[in-house]
């Protein structure tokens, strides 16, 4: 293993989240403080409870996926977009640096800052309303799992897309609209029937039920079956990563 | 090969790009330790497909190298960790420091820090002031240092420059070169790409010439310019002749224009071009000439010249 060449792709991504660290804390924070505003307070006094989780809380999971999913892709993404679109991947290219070592990286620093993120964002959302944690453990297993899993997802993007429309396109037509209809702010048994069984197609159904049940213990769907679709996901992107490799798609000409 | 040690190895390599185009064909070339190597070639002869391959950017279409014995496809650690590259193109990374990102160059080729051959490296490329500029406010020139810089982060033993000094002004090409001689006396290989004849000449020990995708010569430096350094000199004459006077047999002499021209054949790598004595011989022999020109051939001359000679 190139310990030396992870850790420098490791510190390069970090550091380049560190020039734009204002913006990297506010964003998050402000915007969840709208959603508090806007769904826990406004729609919050309409709904009052939903499981018996007061409104305001029972959104806390969906929008942290939100956040995770949406800076997962997009931190994973540019990362390595950006060295393909100005060239210097060239380096990359010629180091002598496995797929498994780039791949930990660009993904582990991804990752890492949306953990982070999850925290900065679980802390503002208790400046709004109560939260409680029963499953602690469960909840950081979630956690990892997603920011690793669509970190892998937003590498695989940045892979592929070859131009930059194509990069912001998939965050804004695909993942955006799952996470809201993936029962982000509402519960999946609230909707009509038939909408419910077209909901189970949406992959990020399970993740949110799967995260909400480790906070509040109310899950819409099995825990078992959250965590096997989390899994699924994840060696989905870490299969498509290593065909990427394995044949240089898009990477060596 | 003789004696000398092949540090690469390149052995029936070919490339087709996938949009069918055939950039490098049955290309064979081994490169010798500690040499300076030019790779001489028109635009889109496919020198940059040639070392990108060899550094691993480039996926070949078949054939196979090796670098101090090792596979670049199957052995790619060792390969890789021996060669610096430095692009055609300048590209750099825009918001770091010149010292952050040949910190990460070094530690991405796999080694342990290390600061004080960073300085050594900045110093001996004047940048030492410029550690903790961000690459974006430098000038082109510098830019093109810090990519110098961090080929050479991880102390290579093969150098590649991939056409160094194109748009280099003069000053900054002469440090180039002489950094490039003092890397060569410290042991390392180099091989460079270059459009231009003077600069290979300059710097190089062996040259090899590709033109289409094809290996066409490779030389010594040496024998290579004695050949490439032929000059004609063409004395128009006031009245023509049949032959050469047999007072001037001993020059490598040539009529042409009907009898109106003398060509004289000359090298000028040669201690004497023996252009003064001709001078005065002919002027002996009561030979007077109207005007004077000289002709080199121009690298394109060349090129034709040495493809009709493989032909
Ligand atoms: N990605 C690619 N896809 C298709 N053709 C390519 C690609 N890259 C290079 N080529 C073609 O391969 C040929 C060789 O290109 P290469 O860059 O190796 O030339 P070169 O000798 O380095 O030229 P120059 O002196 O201009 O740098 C050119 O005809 C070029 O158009
Ligand atoms: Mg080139």
């Amino acid at each position: 293993m190139n310990w030396h060449g992870i850790k420098s792709i490791y510190k390069f991504e970090m550091a380049r989240t560190r020039r734009t660290l204002f913006q990297s804390i506010v964003s998050p924070v402000m915007s969840t403080s709208l959603y508090f505003v806007v769904f826990g307070a406004a729609i919050g006094s309409r709904i009052t409870e939903i499981d018996g989780v007061s409104y305001g809380s029972f959104i806390v999971p969906g929008l942290l996926m939100l956040s995770i999913l949406t800076e997962s892709i997009s931190n994973a993404s540019f990362g390595i977009y950006f060295p393909r679109f100005s060239g210097t991947i060239y380096e990359l290219l010629s180091a002598p640096v496995s797929v498994v070592e780039i791949v930990i990286g660009y993904v582990g620093a991804a990752a890492t800052k949306s953990i982070v993120l999850g925290g900065i964002i679980l802390a503002t959302a208790n400046l709004f309303v109560d939260v409680e944690i029963m499953h602690p453990g469960w909840m950081l297993l979630f956690l990892i799992l997603t920011a690793i899993t669509f970190s892998l997802f937003g590498f695989i993007l940045g892979v592929w897309a070859d131009n930059w429309e194509k990069l912001a396109i998939v965050p804004t037509l695909i993942i955006t609209p799952l996470t809201f209809l993936g029962g982000s702010f509402y519960s999946i048994s609230m909707l009509p029937p038939v909408w419910q069984t077209i909901t189970l197609f949406n992959p990020v159904v399970y993740l949110i039920s799967g995260f909400r049940w480790s906070f509040y213990g109310n899950a819409d769907v099995s825990l078992g079956l959250s965590l096997v679709m989390t899994g699924g996901f994840l060696f989905l992107c870490i299969g498509v990563v290593w065909w990427i490799f394995k044949t240089g798609y898009r990477l060596r000409i | 090969m003789s004696g000398a040690a092949n540090i690469i190895s390149v052995s029936g390599l070919g490339k087709t790009y996938d949009d069918g185009f055939e950039a490098l064909s049955n290309v064979n070339l081994d490169i010798n330790a500690g040499e300076i190597f030019a790779l001489l070639g028109p635009n889109g002869a496919g020198k940059t497909t040639l070392i990108n391959i060899i550094c691993g950017i480039v996926n070949s279409t078949v054939g196979r190298v090796t670098v101090a014995g090792f596979d670049t496809v199957s052995e790619f650690r060792q390969t890789r960790s021996l060669i610096g590259l430095v692009p055609q193109e300048l590209t750099t990374e825009t918001f770091e420091s010149v010292w952050d990102t040949i910190a990460f160059s070094r530690g991405l080729f796999g080694k342990a820090p290390n600061p004080g051959h960073l300085e050594k490296t900045l110093k001996s490329l004047s940048l030492w002031d410029k550690k903790d500029s961000v690459i974006m406010s430098l000038s082109g020139g510098m830019k093109r240092r810090v990519l110098i810089a961090k080929a050479l982060a991880h102390e290579p033993q093969i150098l590649f420059l991939d056409e160094p000094t194109a748009g280099v002004d003069v000053e900054l090409r002469q440090d180039m070169w002489d950094i490039v001689r003092g890397l060569s006396d410290s042991g390392v290989t180099v091989i460079l790409t270059t459009h231009y004849i003077e600069e290979a000449e300059q710097m190089a020990d062996r040259i090899g010439v590709i033109n289409h995708g094809e290996i066409i010569l490779v030389q010594d430096k040496k024998s290579l310019m004695r050949e490439l350094g032929k000059k004609q000199l063409i004395l128009e004459l006031d009245e023509p002749l049949d032959a050469v006077p047999t007072a001037l047999a001993s020059y490598d002499l040539e009529i042409r224009a009907g009898g109106n021209e003398i060509i004289y054949n000359y090298d000028t790598q040669a201690e004497n071009t023996g252009i003064t004595t001709l001078l005065s011989d002919l002027r002996e022999a009561r030979i007077y000439f109207r005007d004077v020109k000289t002709t080199q051939s121009s690298l394109e001359e060349i090129f034709v010249g040495l493809v009709k000679r493989i032909k």
